[in-house]
């Protein structure tokens, strides 16, 4: 073990029944280092990282931490802690219900009294410190989820981590939030903490890191010093080919050549959840969008228009023919799928196979006394299992069990296999891989080119750029522009969020 | 290709070999059990009834007999369990209920236990009745989304005095022979006819599960709710659906119940029974805070239940202490149950598996 | 998620504090009814209470022609078809042909019991007479009724208070209803007996008596022998599940003795479906408890061949001590044994049923 290292892992061998998550996999962080991991969803990112905080127990392999002469043993969270390891995750594990202190100083008290005064005190200066703007009495879920992060952080860096892992904690932070988060890993990096960072923000990695560690489908690719290697070939490696589609994929889909008509056409539409009443229409083959920042309401939007909202004013059109849309099933009998924000909450249905999850809407569509025979569901989840390349042991694997990525590939599959006039995506991108993210880009032009109508959704303004001919630009909760040839680009764009005063 | 197959298909019968492990290991441990203690335990005897009817006797025959009733809960409580999360106490109660509605109905209010209607109206008349309190239940729970176990208290609690009340308090008893058919035996038919009411019922759940998508909608509102209304489901209707079959299960036990004496009482009637049908979810390997489930799991589970009790009473372990028996069977179930223990039994089988592979 | 639970809870709690309670308020309603309209009335034979001062109880009433006012505490009659006869008793012979003017009040828990007593004692009536559902806590309570002038007399179970506090108690003897009917087993003079027993829920006053005169005569004799002794807390299936054991296993016996009828009924369930033969001159002895009219009706029928009474006829025996306290006599036993018989199927009538089923 050389003297800058805090952490070597060798040899890692990890498998689960029907899968080899990780193949002799090797990892390395130094001191003082802020080290990327980085891999398409199961690749084995996130097996790697439960090995070394002890959510899992390995099935081979050592791992060595600096000031450990021999290969230490993790076999649980609590082992890793005390040995100085250290995890922040994508979704806050911390209690929203106590305060700031009492979440950084939780289960760790040695004694059973806890003085409480000192307790704040120095959870005051740990905060200051590390330029937290929170205090430590504050209830935490009074906080920003940024803040909240750090708080984790803050936690996790006071518990004299020498090793903190920070698990997609970005996904969920807006971009001042995202500057401030990298302030604090930059200052950690300072004090000769090891930082390793999963995230699947490319523009993330190459402001922060030092060096990238690639994983593919369990095993180990290399690691790179970031200077080294650019980002095509980091998106290469990761892919395992070279990508050359990134540029411009908008230019090979055929834009649809048929008949310019109105599919859906929504006059006042309002819901309960607190938008204002907006217009909004699409036309057949057309691929068009909403946009704005996180809370401005183009979840909201999309939400109204399945009713999956409770919807109070405004009138809903279906191929120029008023339609009554009062539920969920009224919208998906009018040809409307969607594809919710929220994959975990809203979009699968954990414990159920993959099968099951896919043929999921198409079956209410059919109709209680109809259900489809198991050879005709199998077949049906077969079908795009392959048509979407959905990496699935089998299709009786519970859902629950897949990566992200696949998750939501199945969840576009259960949308598709109902044939819709209109699909809604929200988000259908977000925490997934690079290669899949392209995938469903190229997916969704495809069928726009055979006349299906999509409104796409995505935090990545690029995306929406290189998918929707029109975007509807959000602010506050009400429709504020409309912006479609040239105007798409990301100055106009930004400037439509930002308002009329930029 | 071939290779993916054989995945798939050792996938499939690792899932089965799951979910029904539990209540045939529990059924063969009582059977090895049995026939090393004392193997006539398995004899059964060939005689006539004093109605003068053949009928087969011996505990194997009493099993089928009483495992039923529990069986033929266990279907509607296995579903109300995969949609809501939750259980319905309040069987009990209900089958109390069902069982005072079809004396009201056939004998009448000082009658003289001659039939005022035919059975099959009192029959109909407490499915009515028992898929209200279902109804009642399943309102409380879906619409109002009240804790099931709490819900069902109400009945729980009130039920028995509900049943009193039908019947003004009277025990009425039917004197009509072929009432006597449904909790006893169908003359020339020496297998006790509960069995085969229950074999009607599997026969029928299953059906119902294979030609609607009751199953697929149950599991996906028992999962995850918000999902499913999202798929154009309803989970409030579905939820609501499960606790009247459920009531449906109840009147047709009630029907056995009252028909195995021809009168009930109100206050000990089925006493009991809904914690032997829960046990027999989960003795099926069912979750019971909802999801996936297995019916047929559930059903052997019930036998299962009523072997034990049959072997209890074969080696006259005393009837109050019966209870404490099925306890040790519950925590026993929790705990190989539990994700923990579950992990540690399957690393445990890898490293048996890993040390033949090296010898 | 707190707050659902909560909310939950308090739903349930209050549906059923309603539901319990509408078992109980038509009778409140009626009594209340009652006291509107001999309101005036009883105003009156108030003042002439204090009138009368300290000797309330034993001058005022009834001496000119009032009615005398009773307050009754029973257990609700839903509870077994016992209650519901006594309870059907106490309201033939508490009326106003009879010169009483009674209020009932009925839980089947002990606070409820003494929330309503203490009602009684407010509304000064003349006699409380109690069935309590718990033998404590009824001290303070019987204390302030003996203050305020008003004979307490307890019926069908005892309490643990001293006997200063109250007139007289009415009770069943359930070791003498045990032993009747244990005596009655060995006239039979079988050579052997094997006997099933079955028992009620265990601890209770009737299972216990009844057992321990059954118990006391198998440990001194060497041809009584149990075959099993399992309870089945006073519940037909249960019975018919021990029974239907005993058979499977091939065990032989010869006398089914059931702490209940209910009990009997489902063990001769069983040996019907076994075509065991039971009742006068058959292969098994049937001995039941509480003289149900249909288990008099299968003795009456041969069916069954004993069923000790437990008599729920009290109101007979209580009209008794409060008639002598009106009339200003002694009371010189405290506890009163009912009177309870066994039938045997040999000799018991038609009218016997008719008089003594309940």
């Amino acid at each position: 073990m050389n003297e800058h290292s805090v952490l070597e892992m060798k040899n890692i061998h990890k498998s689960f029944p029907g899968v080899r998550a990780l193949q002799g996999v090797d990892f390395h962080l130094c001191e003082g280092e802020i080290h990327a991991l980085m891999g398409e969803n199961g690749a084995g990112k996130s097996t790697l990282i439960k090995v070394l905080t002890g959510v899992y127990e390995k099935d081979e392999g050592e791992i060595y931490l600096k000031g450990h002469e021999k290969p230490v043993v993790i076999r649980a969270p609590h082992d890793a802690q005390n040995l100085g390891i250290s995890t922040v995750y994508q979704e806050i594990t911390l209690c929203p219900n106590l305060t700031v202190a009492e979440n950084m100083y939780i289960g760790r008290g040695k004694s059973k009294l806890t003085n409480w005064k000192k307790m704040n005190e120095d959870a005051d200066r740990i905060l200051e410190n590390l330029g937290i703007p929170a205090r430590a009495s504050q209830q935490l879920s009074d906080c920003s989820i940024a803040i909240q992060q750090m708080v984790a952080i803050a936690r996790a860096v006071d518990m004299d981590c020498k090793v903190l892992i920070l698990d997609e904690p970005t996904s969920s932070l807006d971009e001042s939030e995202v500057e401030k988060l990298f302030g604090l890993m930059r200052d950690l990096k300072a004090r000769g903490v090891g930082i390793i960072f999963v995230t699947h923000f490319l523009d993330q990695v190459y402001e922060v890191c030092d060096k990238i560690t690639v994983l593919r489908d369990g095993r180990l690719v290399g690691e790179y010093v970031i200077e080294d290697l650019p980002r095509v070939k980091l998106v290469a490696k990761m892919l395992g080919k070279e990508m050359d589609d990134m540029a411009d994929i908008k230019s090979e889909a055929k834009p649809y050549e048929g008949e310019d008509e109105y599919v859906i056409q929504a006059e006042g539409l309002q819901s309960d959840a607190g938008i204002k009443p907006f217009n909004f229409y699409i036309k057949k083959g057309e691929v068009n969008g909403f946009t704005g920042l996180l809370g401005s309401g183009r979840s909201e939007c999309v939400r109204a228009l399945f009713s999956a909202d409770k919807v109070i004013a405004g009138t809903v059109k279906k191929n120029g023919k008023p339609v009554k849309i009062a539920k969920p099933l009224d919208a998906m009998k009018n040809g409307i799928a969607y594809l919710p924000e929220d994959r975990k909450n809203d979009g699968i249905v954990g414990d159920l196979s993959v099968r099951d999850n896919i043929i999921l809407a198409a079956q209410v569509l059919r109709g209680f006394f109809r259900p489809f025979s198991k050879a005709e569901a199998n077949k049906f989840a077969e079908e795009y299992i392959k048509l979407l390349e959905i990496k699935t042991a089998s299709v009786d694997t519970p859902i629950k069990s897949l990566s992200g990525g696949n998750q939501q590939k199945v969840i576009l599959a259960r949308w598709l296999l109902t044939h819709p006039d209109y699909l809604i995506l929200d988000e259908p991108t977000r925490g997934i891989d690079i290669g899949t993210k392209v995938e469903i880009q190229k997916l969704v032009l495809k069928l726009a080119s055979e006349g299906m109508s999509v409104t796409f959704i995505s935090s990545e303004t690029d995306e929406m750029i290189r998918t929707c001919s029109r975007l509807i630009v959000m602010r506050d909760r009400k429709v504020v522009g409309e912006l479609s040839a040239e105007e798409l680009n990301q100055a106009k764009i930004m400037e439509t969020i930002a308002g009329g005063d930029m | 290709m071939a290779d993916k197959k054989k995945t798939m298909g050792s996938g499939v019968t690792a899932i089965f070999r799951k979910q029904i492990f539990i209540p045939i290991a529990a059924l063969l441990l009582l059977a090895v059990f049995n026939l090393i203690m004392d193997p006539s335990f398995f004899e059964i005897s060939f005689g006539y009834n004093s109605a003068g009817h053949p009928v087969l006797t011996g505990n194997l025959m009493t099993i089928l007999d009483y495992g039923s009733e529990v069986a033929i809960l266990a279907i509607g409580m296995t579903l109300v369990t995969a949609a809501s999360g939750g259980q319905d106490i309040s069987v009990g109660a209900v089958v109390a209920i069902a069982g005072s509605v079809i004396l009201r109905v056939l004998v009448g209010l000082g009658g003289d236990g001659t039939l005022q209607a035919p059975i099959i109206v009192g029959f109909l008349a407490a499915c009515g009745a028992a898929m209200l309190c279902g109804a009642f239940n399943g309102v409380l729970v879906a619409v109002f989304k009240i804790q099931p176990m709490v819900a069902t208290l109400i009945l729980y609690t009130a039920g028995r005095s509900i049943a009193a009340w039908i019947n003004n308090n009277e025990l009425p008893s039917v004197t009509d022979e072929t009432f006597t058919y449904f909790g006893g035996f169908i003359p020339g038919i020496p297998v006790p006819t509960p069995f085969f009411i229950a074999v009607v019922c599997i026969v029928i759940a299953l059906l119902v599960l294979k030609f609607t998508n009751l199953g697929l909608y149950t599991q996906a509102v028992g999962i995850n709710a918000e999902s499913s209304r999202l798929n154009g489901l309803n989970p409030t209707f579905i939820k609501w659906l499960t606790f009247v079959i459920l009531g449906l299960c109840v009147a047709v036990v009630g029907l056995i119940k009252t028909s195995r004496l021809s009168t009930i009482n109100y206050s000990v009637i089925a006493k009991d029974i809904e914690m032997d049908a829960i046990l027999a979810v989960a003795l099926g390997g069912n979750v019971l805070s909802g999801g996936k489930f297995n019916i047929m799991a559930s059903i052997l589970g019930a036998y299962v239940i009523q072997f034990l009790t049959t072997t209890l009473y074969k080696f006259q372990v005393s009837s109050d202490a019966l209870p404490a028996y099925k306890a040790v069977v519950v925590i026993v179930l929790v705990v190989i149950s539990a994700p923990a223990v579950k992990e540690k039994i399957a690393a445990w089988g890898k490293k048996v598996k890993a040390q033949k592979g090296d010898a | 998620m707190k707050k659902k639970v909560l909310a939950a809870i308090l739903a349930a709690a209050m549906a059923m504090a309603c539901l319990a309670g509408c078992s109980s308020s038509s009778e409140e309603a009626s009594s209340d009814a009652a006291e509107t309209e001999e309101a005036a009335e009883t105003e009156e034979a108030a003042e002439d209470a204090e009138a009368a001062g300290e000797e309330t109880a034993e001058t005022a009433p009834a001496a000119d022609g009032e009615l005398i006012r009773v307050g009754i505490i029973n257990n609700d009659p839903n509870e077994s078809g016992y209650r519901t006869a006594n309870d059907a008793d106490m309201k033939a012979m508490f009326t106003e042909e009879n010169g009483y003017d009674a209020s009932f009040a009925y839980s089947l828990k002990n606070d409820e019991q003494i929330t309503a007593a203490q009602k009684f004692i407010q509304d000064e009536v003349d006699f409380l007479l109690l069935s309590a559902a718990d033998t404590s806590g009824w001290d303070s309570v019987l204390q302030d009724a003996q203050n305020a002038g008003i004979g307490v007399i307890l019926f069908d179970r005892t309490i643990d208070a001293s006997e200063d506090l109250y007139l007289a108690s009415i009770v069943s003897d359930m070791e003498q209803e045990g032993q009747t009917a244990v005596d009655w087993l060995e006239s039979q003079g079988l050579e052997e007996y094997n006997i099933i027993h079955i028992q009620g829920v265990m601890g209770s006053a009737a299972q216990q008596g009844r057992t321990g005169a059954l118990d006391a005569k198998v440990a001194e004799s060497d041809n009584w022998n149990l075959v099993t002794q399992q309870t089945a807390e006073w519940n037909s299936e249960k019975a018919q599940q021990i029974v239907q054991s005993v058979i499977d296993a091939g065990t032989e016996f010869n006398v089914i003795y059931a702490e209940n009828d209910d009990m009997a009924k489902g063990a001769v369930a069983a040996l019907d479906k076994a075509n065991i033969s039971h009742g006068v001159g058959k292969d098994v002895i049937i001995m039941g408890f509480d003289c149900n009219k249909w288990a008099l009706q299968e003795l009456l029928d041969q069916n069954w061949n004993y069923d000790g009474q437990c008599n729920p006829f009290q109101a007979s025996y209580i009209d008794e001590v409060i008639k002598k306290v009106v009339n200003g006599e002694e009371i010189t036993e405290k506890t009163i044994i009912l009177e309870e018989k066994g039938f045997d199927a040999t000799t018991i009538t038609a009218e016997d049923v008719e008089k003594y089923g309940i």
